[in-house]
C-alpha cells in the first residue's frame, strides 16, 4: 500500500482503526517528499520536525478518541497563506525571510482540526501567473510530465497532491489559480464562493477576487477540507455570515434531475481539440447519470479577460504597496541614497518581472484621468458578467465546462508571452469576477499523457451542488484513481 | 482695487475612541514607540481591517451637530501613496461616497451672524509619526498613532476673513468637544486645520487661483497665516503676476508662509473603493438613536442661559465655552445660588484660581455645592463680599467648606443690632464735636462714625446695618 497516495477518507479510516499512526503516515510522506522534490520542486519550505511533533500530538488525540476526519493527515499549505512561526514568502524575494507572527484563519482552523503541516508550497510570485514559473525560487514541474508546467499559481500545491508529497493542500484562486493547475495535474481543486472561506492571513493579490480552497485527490476529500475551513470570521469583514452546511452529506445527492448548463461561449477559438473531446465525453457521462444538459449563454464572456486584467492588477498595485523596505521583508538601502532610492531599490530588486508588470498595469488603470475609462468601466462590465451567470442559473442548477483551453504546456513555452499565458485562465476567471464557486476535477488524459479537467460552476453558496455533481462523476469514472508514474 | 478673500477650511479631528479604527489597539497617547500596534495597524501581509462601530457613531454625532445629511450608504476608499509613516502604502479613507454632506454652521463675528456651508464629513485612519535624529541622517518610525480614527470636515468656500475663519474653527471645535468626540487640542494635533485661500476683486464671481496653507497649530496661527497669505496674494496680483496654485507652509516664528517643494505635493492618490471593507450602510434607526443621545450644543445652551438665567450674552458665552463650565454653573444654581452671582463667582474668582493652579474645572477643590454655600452666606449677611473672597481663597487651598473656615477664623459679620448700637453710642459719646458738626449739617462725617465702628469690630460689622444705626442715633441728637 502506498501511504502517500491515500485519500483523506482512506487515511482517516486507517488512523481511526489504528492500523497506521499519524507519525508513520507523516514519515512516509516526508520520505516521499525526499524522493520527489528534486524532480518536482513542489515545496519552498519543509517543516519536517514540526510535522512529526504535530503527528505525535494527533496520535494522542486519536488515542483519546478526540479526533476529527482531518486529525493526523499530512498536508501542505500554499506559501501565500500565513503560518505562524513558519516563513511565508509568497514565492517572492521581497518576503524571503518573512516569518508571520500569526496564522491565517483557515490555517488556524486546520491546526485545530489536527493538521500535520509538511511545509509550504511553491507558487507564482504573489499568485500572479498560470505556470508557477514566476516563482522567485524556481519553477515546479508537473509530476505527469516533468517537461510540463503544473499550472499556476497554486502549481506547487497541485503538483504535490499529484506527486503524493502531501495528502491534501490548500491553495488560493484569484482567476483560476486553484482550478487551472488542478486540471493540469489531474487533481480536484475547489474555489469556494467569495466570502465562504476567511481571507485573513491570505496575503492579498486582488482582494475582491482572492479565495482559498482545497486541493485534494477526491471530491469527498475536498468536501472534508472545505468543511474545516469554511465559515464566518470576525477578522474578515468580507467573509459571509451564512451557515456552513454539511458538505459531506451533500455528496450523495447525485445528478439525477439536475439541469446542467453548457456555456456556448466556453468552447473558444484555439481550444485544443483533445480538451473539447474529453470534456464532451464527461458531459455524456453526466447525462448517463441522469443530468439534463442544456446550452446556456454567457454573452459577456469575451470581456472577462480584459476586465480581470484591469481589476486584479489595480487591486494588486495597492495591495503590494506595503512592501517598501521600511518594516519587514527585503530592504535595500543604497549608500548615500534617500527615501525614494530605498523604495526603488527594494521594490525593483524584490519583485519579479510579472509582479512589476501587474503593478504598473494597475497603477496606470487607477491613475487620475484613466480611472473612469479603465477601473470604472471594468467594474461596470464586471456586474454584467455576474448578471450573465445569475440569468443562466435561473435555468440551470450548475454550469459545466472545460477548465483551461489546453492541457499543460511545456515549461518555458510561454514565459516570454504574457498575453498567451493570460489566455490559459480565460475560462476560469469569470467565476472569480462573479464570486461563484467552481471546481476542477480529473476528466481524462491527453494522448501525450497530460491531465485534462472538467469545471463545475455553481450559484453563490451552492458548493453542495458542485460537490454532488463532481462526486457523481467521480464515482462513474476512474480518472481520479490514476497517478503519474513518478 | 478692492479685493475679497475666499476661504475654505479642512479640519481633521481625532476621535476619542478607546481603540483604533480598524483594529483593537489602544489609542492612548504617550506610550513607548510602536507599543500600541498589532499586525493589522502595522500593515503586515494578509491582515484585514475590521471597522470600529464607535467611530461611525461619533461621525454620525458630528454630522448631526453640523446639520449634515447622513448617507444611507457610504464607501471606504484607498488613498494610495508611499511614505514610511503609512505602513500599508495606502490610507483607508472615504472619497466619492462620504458618510455625510451638505451641512452648515452659524457663526457670529462682530455681532453679525454668518452661515458657513459644510461640504462633507468623512472618516479615515491617521498615519504614524516619523522621528528624526538631528545628529544622524536617520529617521525612525513610530506607528502608535497609525489607525487612530479621524473625521475630516470640509467647509464650503464661504469664509471671507481671517476672523471668520478663526470663529468658524472655534465654533466647530466647541461642538466636537461638547459631543465628547474630540478633545479639540490644536497644539497636540488632535484638531488640525488646513486652509484653502484665494482672493478676487470685490464683485467678481469667478474664483481666483488658490493656495493651500498647512502647519497652523492654533486659532491665532490660522488667522495670522490667512492674513499674511491674503496680503501676499494681493501683492502678487498688484504686481501683475499670477498666484501659483501650490501648498504653502506657515512658519509661525517668521510670520510667513512658504511654498512646499513640488516633489512633496505632486500626488496622484489613485483612489478606489477598498475591497476589504463592505460599503457602510447606516439605518435611519441608528441615526435616530444617536440624535436622541446628543447633548445640548453650545449655541442652544447659550441662548437658554440668557433666557432662563437672565445672563448677559457675554456671560452666557463664557459660561458655555465648555460643557464642564456650563455644567458647573448649572449645578451651582441648582444648589441654590442666585444665577447672576454664581456666574460672577465662576467667571471671576473660580476661573482665576483654577488658571493660577492650572487645574481643570472638573478638578476644582471648590465644587458647585460649596460655591453655592459661600454665595448663600453672603446673601444672608453672615459674611461680607470682601470677606467672602478671602474665604474662597482658603476654600480653594484647603478644600474645606466655607462655614468651617468662617467659624474657625471668627470671620462672621457682626449683625447684632443691639451690640452694634452699644458700640456706636460709645463712639458718639467719645466724639461729641464730630456729632455736633454732623447734626449741624456736615453729613460727610457719617463715614467717620462708620469707620470707627468697623475699626472697633475689626471689620466684621455689617456695614449696611452700621449705616442704618448711625443715621438713626446721630439723628436723635
Amino acid at each position: 500500500m502506498d501511504l502517500h497516495y491515500l485519500t483523506i477518507t482512506q487515511a482517516s479510516d486507517l488512523l481511526a482503526r489504528r492500523e497506521i499512526s499519524s507519525v508513520e503516515l507523516t514519515r512516509a510522506l516526508l520520505q516521499r517528499i525526499e524522493a520527489t522534490e528534486e524532480r518536482v520542486h513542489a515545496y519552498l519550505t519543509i517543516t519536517a520536525e514540526q510535522a512529526l511533533a504535530q503527528a505525535e500530538a494527533a496520535d494522542q488525540r486519536i488515542a483519546a478518541g478526540e479526533a476529527g476526519p482531518l486529525t493526523g493527515i499530512p498536508a501542505g499549505i500554499k506559501d501565500v497563506l500565513c503560518t505562524r512561526g513558519v516563513r511565508t514568502t509568497c514565492g517572492s524575494k521581497i518576503l524571503e525571510r518573512f516569518v508571520p507572527p500569526y496564522d491565517a484563519t483557515l490555517v488556524a482552523r486546520l491546526r485545530d482540526a489536527g493538521m500535520v503541516m509538511l511545509g509550504k508550497h511553491n507558487m507564482d510570485e504573489f499568485a500572479m501567473g498560470s505556470s508557477t514559473e514566476n516563482s522567485a525560487y524556481g519553477a515546479t514541474h508537473n509530476p505527469w510530465d516533468l517537461a510540463a508546467i503544473p499550472g499556476g499559481s497554486s502549481g506547487g500545491s497541485t503538483a504535490s497532491v499529484a506527486a503524493g508529497s502531501c495528502l491534501y493542500a490548500v491553495g488560493t484562486d484569484t482567476g483560476g489559480s486553484i482550478r487551472q493547475p488542478a486540471s493540469h495535474c489531474g487533481v480536484v481543486g475547489l474555489k469556494p464562493t467569495y466570502g465562504r472561506v476567511s481571507r485573513y492571513g491570505l496575503v492579498a493579490f486582488a482582494s475582491s477576487l482572492d479565495q482559498a480552497g482545497p486541493i485534494t485527490r477526491s471530491v469527498a476529500d475536498a468536501a472534508m477540507v472545505l468543511q474545516a475551513i469554511a465559515g464566518h470570521d470576525p477578522a474578515d469583514s468580507t467573509s459571509a455570515p451564512n451557515q456552513v452546511p454539511d458538505y459531506r452529506a451533500a455528496l450523495a445527492r447525485g445528478v439525477k434531475g439536475l439541469k446542467l448548463g453548457v456555456p456556448r461561449e466556453y468552447f473558444v477559438e484555439g481550444m485544443d481539440p483533445e480538451v473539447e473531446q474529453t470534456v464532451r465525453r464527461a458531459f455524456a457521462v453526466l447525462e448517463e447519470l441522469g443530468a439534463e444538459l442544456v446550452e446556456v449563454s454567457l454573452p459577456h464572456t469575451d470581456y472577462g479577460l480584459a476586465v480581470y486584467y484591469i481589476i486584479a492588477p489595480a487591486e494588486a498595485s495597492s495591495n503590494l504597496a506595503r512592501y517598501d523596505g521600511v518594516k519587514y521583508g527585503l530592504s535595500v538601502r543604497p549608500e548615500d541614497g534617500d527615501l525614494l532610492d530605498m523604495y526603488y531599490a527594494t521594490r525593483s530588486q524584490g519583485f519579479g518581472p510579472e509582479v512589476v508588470r501587474r503593478i504598473m498595469l494597475g497603477t496606470y488603470a487607477l491613475s487620475a484621468g484613466y480611472y473612469d475609462a479603465y477601473y470604472g468601466k471594468a467594474s461596470a462590465v464586471r456586474t454584467l458578467l455576474a448578471r450573465d451567470f445569475a440569468e443562466a442559473f435561473e435555468q440551470v442548477d450548475a454550469i459545466v465546462s472545460p477548465v483551461s483551453p489546453t492541457p499543460a504546456f511545456d515549461l518555458g513555452q510561454k514565459v516570454d508571452d504574457p498575453l498567451q499565458m493570460y489566455l490559459s485562465d480565460v475560462l476560469t476567471l469569470a467565476c472569480n469576477l462573479a464570486g461563484l464557486p467552481g471546481m476542477s476535477l480529473p476528466a481524462g488524459l491527453s494522448q501525450q499523457g497530460r491531465p485534462i479537467g472538467l469545471q463545475i460552476i455553481g450559484p453563490h453558496f451552492a458548493e453542495e451542488t458542485v460537490l454532488a455533481v463532481g462526486h457523481a462523476f467521480e464515482r462513474a469514472t476512474d480518472h481520479h484513481q490514476q497517478h503519474p508514474s513518478l | 482695487m478692492q479685493y475679497e478673500a475666499v476661504i475654505g477650511l479642512e479640519v481633521h479631528a481625532q476621535l476619542l475612541t478607546e481603540s483604533k479604527i480598524f483594529c483593537g489597539c489602544s489609542t492612548a497617547f504617550g506610550q513607548p514607540p510602536n507599543s500600541n500596534t498589532c499586525p493589522v495597524c502595522l500593515g503586515m501581509p494578509g491582515v484585514l481591517p475590521v471597522l470600529n462601530r464607535q467611530v461611525v457613531e461619533f461621525a454620525i454625532a458630528a454630522a448631526l451637530a453640523t446639520n449634515c445629511t447622513i448617507a444611507e450608504r457610504s464607501v471606504w476608499a484607498r488613498k494610495n501613496y508611499f511614505y514610511p509613516d503609512l505602513p500599508k502604502g495606502y490610507q483607508i479613507s472615504q472619497f466619492e461616497a462620504p458618510i455625510a454632506e451638505h451641512g452648515w454652521l452659524d457663526i457670529t463675528v462682530d455681532g453679525d451672524q454668518r452661515r458657513i456651508g459644510i461640504t462633507r464629513i468623512h472618516m479615515e485612519e491617521d498615519a504614524g509619526k516619523l522621528v528624526h535624529d538631528d545628529r544622524d541622517p536617520v529617521s525612525y518610525v513610530d506607528l502608535n498613532r497609525t489607525g487612530t480614527p479621524l473625521i475630516e470636515i470640509v467647509s464650503e468656500p464661504d469664509i471671507r476673513t481671517p476672523a471668520e475663519a478663526a470663529t468658524y474653527l472655534k465654533t466647530l471645535r466647541d461642538i466636537l468637544v461638547y459631543l465628547e468626540v474630540c478633545d479639540g487640542n490644536m497644539e497636540e494635533g488632535s484638531f488640525r486645520c488646513d486652509a484653502n485661500v484665494s482672493i478676487r476683486p470685490v464683485g467678481q464671481q469667478e474664483l481666483g487661483i488658490r493656495t493651500e496653507l498647512k502647519n497652523m497649530n492654533s486659532f491665532r496661527n490660522v488667522a495670522a497665516a490667512l492674513d499674511y497669505e491674503i496680503r501676499r496674494q494681493r501683492v502678487v496680483l498688484e504686481g501683475g503676476d499670477a498666484v501659483v496654485q501650490e501648498t504653502r507652509l506657515w512658519d509661525a516664528d517668521a510670520g510667513k508662509t512658504h511654498a512646499m517643494r513640488g516633489k512633496e505635493e505632486a500626488h496622484d492618490y489613485r483612489y478606489f473603493p477598498d475591497p476589504d471593507l463592505l460599503p457602510l450602510v447606516i439605518e435611519p434607526q441608528w441615526i435616530q438613536r444617536v440624535r436622541d443621545s446628543l447633548p445640548e450644543l453650545p449655541a442652544a445652551k447659550r441662548s437658554r442661559f440668557e433666557d432662563s438665567y437672565g445672563l448677559s450674552a457675554y456671560d452666557a458665552e463664557v459660561l458655555t465655552a465648555s460643557r464642564a463650565v456650563a455644567d458647573f454653573f448649572e449645578a451651582t444654581v441648582q444648589a441654590g445660588a442666585e444665577p447672576k452671582k454664581a456666574a460672577n463667582w465662576i467667571m471671576g474668582e473660580l476661573m482665576g484660581a483654577l488658571k493660577a493652579e492650572s487645574r481643570q474645572i472638573g478638578d476644582s477643590r471648590v465644587g458647585p455645592a460649596e460655591l453655592a454655600g459661600l454665595i448663600g452666606l453672603i446673601s444672608d449677611g453672615t459674611i461680607s463680599g470682601k470677606m467672602a473672597k478671602e474665604v474662597f481663597g482658603l476654600m480653594m487651598s484647603s478644600g474645606r467648606p466655607a462655614a468651617e473656615i468662617i467659624k474657625e477664623k471668627g470671620l462672621e459679620q457682626v449683625s447684632d443690632a443691639g451690640e452694634l448700637e452699644a458700640i456706636l453710642r460709645g463712639i458718639i459719646e467719645a466724639h461729641p464735636k464730630e456729632a455736633e458738626a454732623y447734626r449741624a449739617g456736615k453729613k460727610k462725617l457719617m463715614g467717620f462714625f462708620v469707620g470707627q465702628v468697623m475699626k472697633a469690630t475689626k471689620g466684621q460689622a455689617n456695614p449696611k446695618l452700621v449705616n442704618q444705626l448711625a443715621a438713626k442715633l446721630l439723628g436723635e441728637g
